[in-house]
C-alpha cells in the first residue's frame, strides 16, 4: 500500500520538476548511453577483426619467402615435402600475379593465382559450375582456368563460362570451372580471382619457384609444433637466416588483436562508468536540495502520521526513480547512437544487451546508494523543527 | 463516552538549554479535558502555549510530568508509536493551513489515511465524505492555490476529520483569514463540536477564545486561569 504510494509520490515529484529532473538525470543518461555505445561498437570491431582472420583459417600458417642471396624461392618439391611433417594436413603453394582477362569485347583486371588442388579445401571454396584444377593440369601445364564469381559475371554476364575461352594477357585459356562467391577478407576480395595450375603460372608469370604457401595443420593444437618444424626446416634451408622467411600464424594475430580491442573497450567503458558515478553525485546533490526545500512538507507529513520509514521510502524512491528513469532514457539513447554508428560504419552492429541490463541495474543502484544519505536525513527531521521552517 | 478524560496533563515541565542557560518554558502544567469539550488555550506569545500545543499534538515530548492521551501515557513512546498516535488520535488544523501545494484537495485529505494504511477505495470514500462535510464537494480536485484562504482552511479541517480522530487540535485557525472567513471557520468548529468532536483551540485572541466553552489561560508557563464560559 504505502509502497505503491511512495512510488506514486516519487513519480509525481519527478514529473512535477521536469527540467530539473532531466538535468539531474543527464549524467546518468550520458553515462549509460556511452557505455552501451562504446561496448557495442568495440565488440563489433573485435568481431570484425576476428571474422576477417577467420577467413584466413585458424589452424593455418602462412609462409612467405623473402629469400637470401641467389635463393629467393623454394621449389615445388621442397614445399610439397612439408606435407610430410607431423601434424600437417595439407600444403598449398601459391604463385600470385595479375592479368587482364578478356572474353569477346569484355575485359577485367583480375588477380591471377597459380594454385594446386589443395587450394580449394584450404580456402573453403565451393564450385558453382564445372570442376576445380587437378594435379594432371599442373603436370601437363594445361592452359585451363577457374574463374572467381566476380570475374565470371564481368566477362560472361549471366551466361555459363564453362567450356568457353578466356584470354589472359592475350593467351587463350579454357574455363573449366566457376567458384561460388565468398566475399572479402583481410587479403582482399575472394571473388575477383582467376586460378590456373601452378606449373602453368610459373611459366605464365615468368617466375621461378614458390614464394608463398599455406600450411594447414590437422588441429589447432598442432599449430605450434608444425610452426616449429617449419621454422627448423626453413632455417636449415636458409642457413640460419631467419630474416629470409616468415611464418605467420593467423590465430596468434586474432588473439592479440582481440586482447587489444577488449582492453580498449574496457578502458573506454570505465571512463563512461565514471560519468555514471558523477551522475550519481548529481542526483545526491539534487536530493539534498530537495530535502532542504521540502522540510515543511516533511513536517506536515510527520504531523499527519508519517513514520520515519515512510519519509525514508518516499525520498529513496524519488532518487531511484530519477536514476532508473535516467538509465532507461540512457538505454534508449545508447541504442539510438549505436544504430547511428552502425549506419555510419556501414555494417550491422549487435547491441550489447548484457551491458544494457547491467547499466540499467547500475543506474538503479546509483539511485539507491546516493539517495540513502539525503533520505535518511529527511526521515530524521523532527516534526516541530520541520513545521517551523518556511 | 468513557469516564477517563481524553487528556490528562500531570505537572508537565519542559525547557530548553540554550548557550548553557536553562530556560523553563512549561513550569508544571496540570489539567484534564473530557471527551466532547471545546477548549480554548489562550496566552500571549512567549507564554508557552505553542510548546504546550506541541506537547498536546505529540510533536514533542515533555522533559518532566505525564501526559495521558485517551488513556495512553505518551511520555516514553518511540518515534514510530508517536507517529501512529498523531495519525490516529489527533487531527491538526494549522494557522497557515499546511496543505501540500502539489496535491489536490482530496489528495491532501487522503494523506493521514495513506499513512494509516487504509485501502484506496475506503480512503477515497472517507476523504469525499470529509470534504462534503466542510462544503467543498465542488472543489475536490482543485489544488490549494486554486482555492481561497477560507476554502484552504476547510480542506485542512476535512483532512483533520478524515481519520475520525478523537481530538481536533487547531492552532490559530483563523490567524491567516479575514474576519468574515474567520467567523465561518469558527462556526464550523462549533458545529463540529456540537456533533461530538472534542476540540482544542490555541489562540492569542480573547474574542476567538470566548467562542469556546472553556478557556485555559497560560501565563509564564503555568495555568493562570481555567474557566467555563456560560452560554
Amino acid at each position: 500500500m504505502i509502497f505503491f504510494q511512495s512510488i506514486r509520490m516519487a513519480m509525481t515529484s519527478v514529473i512535477g520538476n521536469k527540467i530539473r529532473s532531466f538535468l539531474t538525470m543527464l549524467g546518468i543518461i550520458i553515462g549509460v548511453s556511452s557505455v552501451i555505445l562504446v561496448v557495442s561498437v568495440g565488440r563489433n570491431f573485435t568481431n570484425q577483426i576476428t571474422g576477417q582472420f577467420d577467413g584466413l583459417g585458424t589452424n593455418q600458417l602462412m609462409v612467405s619467402i623473402m629469400g637470401m642471396g641467389v635463393t629467393s624461392s623454394l621449389t615445388y618439391e621442397e614445399v610439397d615435402a612439408f606435407s610430410q611433417l607431423q601434424g600437417v594436413d595439407l600444403v598449398s603453394p601459391t604463385i600470385s600475379g595479375s592479368a587482364t582477362a578478356k572474353s569477346g569485347n569484355r575485359h577485367t583486371d583480375a588477380s591471377l593465382e597459380g594454385v594446386t588442388p589443395n587450394y580449394r579445401p584450404l580456402k573453403n571454396y565451393q564450385l558453382r559450375a564445372g570442376r576445380f584444377l587437378l594435379d594432371i593440369d599442373s603436370q601437363y601445364r594445361q592452359a585451363v582456368a577457374v574463374l572467381g564469381s566476380e570475374v565470371a559475371s564481368k566477362l560472361y554476364g549471366a551466361g555459363n563460362p564453362v567450356g568457353q575461352d578466356v584470354r589472359l594477357n592475350g593467351i587463350p585459356f579454357k574455363v573449366v570451372g566457376v567458384l561460388q562467391p565468398k566475399g572479402s577478407d583481410l587479403s582482399g576480395s575472394n571473388d575477383d580471382k582467376v586460378l590456373i595450375p601452378i606449373a602453368t603460372a610459373e611459366r605464365f608469370l615468368q617466375t621461378k619457384g614458390i614464394q608463398s604457401f599455406v600450411v594447414k595443420a590437422v588441429n589447432r593444437q598442432d599449430v605450434p609444433s608444425v610452426k616449429a618444424q617449419l621454422e627448423a626446416g626453413l632455417n636449415h634451408k636458409f642457413k640460419n637466416h631467419p630474416e629470409a622467411y616468415n611464418v605467420f600464424d593467423a590465430q596468434e594475430m586474432i588473439e592479440s588483436s582481440e586482447k587489444t580491442s577488449a582492453m580498449m573497450s574496457t578502458a573506454l567503458a570505465s571512463i563512461a562508468g565514471i560519468s555514471l558515478i558523477v551522475g550519481g553525485i548529481g542526483i545526491m546533490n539534487i536530493m539534498i536540495m530537495s530535502v532542504n526545500e521540502r522540510t515543511r512538507e516533511i513536517g506536515i507529513r510527520k504531523a499527519l502520521g508519517a513514520k520515519k520509514s515512510n519519509i525514508l521510502m518516499q525520498f529513496m524512491f524519488e532518487s531511484i526513480v530519477l536514476s532508473s528513469f535516467g538509465g532507461l532514457i540512457g538505454i534508449g539513447a545508447g541504442i539510438g547512437l549505436t544504430s547511428l554508428a552502425s549506419k555510419l560504419l556501414g555494417n550491422p552492429i549487435d547491441y550489447a544487451w548484457d551491458i544494457v541490463l547491467i547499466s540499467f541495474l547500475f543506474s538503479f543502484f546509483i539511485g539507491l546508494v546516493f539517495g540513502i544519505s539525503p533520505a535518511y536525513k529527511a526521515s530524521r527531521l523532527r516534526p516541530i523543527h520541520a513545521l517551523r521552517t518556511d | 463516552m468513557s469516564t477517563e478524560p481524553l487528556i490528562r496533563m500531570e505537572n508537565l515541565q519542559h525547557g530548553y538549554t540554550m548557550a548553557g542557560q536553562r530556560t523553563l518554558i512549561l513550569q508544571g502544567i496540570s489539567f484534564t479535558i473530557d471527551h466532547g469539550e471545546f477548549v480554548a488555550i489562550i496566552g500571549p506569545s512567549g507564554s508557552g502555549k505553542s510548546t504546550l500545543m506541541n506537547m498536546i499534538g505529540c510533536l514533542d515530548l515533555p522533559n518532566e510530568g505525564n501526559y495521558l492521551l485517551d488513556g495512553q501515557n505518551v511520555r516514553k513512546l518511540s518515534d514510530n508509536r508517536l507517529a501512529r498516535i498523531r495519525n490516529e488520535k489527533i487531527g491538526f488544523i494549522f494557522q497557515n493551513f499546511n496543505l501540500l501545494p502539489k496535491l489536490s484537495a482530496i489528495e491532501n485529505v487522503e494523506l493521514p489515511l495513506i499513512y494509516r494504511g487504509v485501502s484506496y477505495r475506503e480512503r477515497k470514500r472517507n476523504a469525499e465524505e470529509a470534504l462534503i462535510k466542510v462544503g467543498l464537494q465542488e472543489r475536490m480536485h482543485h489544488r490549494p492555490n486554486q482555492l481561497s484562504g477560507g476554502q484552504q482552511q476547510r480542506v485542512a479541517i476535512a483532512r483533520a476529520l478524515a481519520g475520525q480522530p478523537p481530538l481536533l487540535l487547531a492552532d490559530e485557525p483563523t490567524g491567516a483569514l479575514d474576519p468574515k472567513t474567520g467567523k465561518e471557520v469558527m462556526s464550523m468548529l462549533q458545529s463540529l463540536n456540537a456533533q461530538g468532536h472534542t476540540i482544542i483551540l490555541i489562540t492569542h485572541d480573547l474574542e476567538i477564545a470566548e467562542q469556546a466553552k472553556r478557556v485555559i489561560r497560560i501565563h509564564d508557563g503555568q495555568v493562570a486561569e481555567d474557566r467555563r464560559i456560560e452560554l
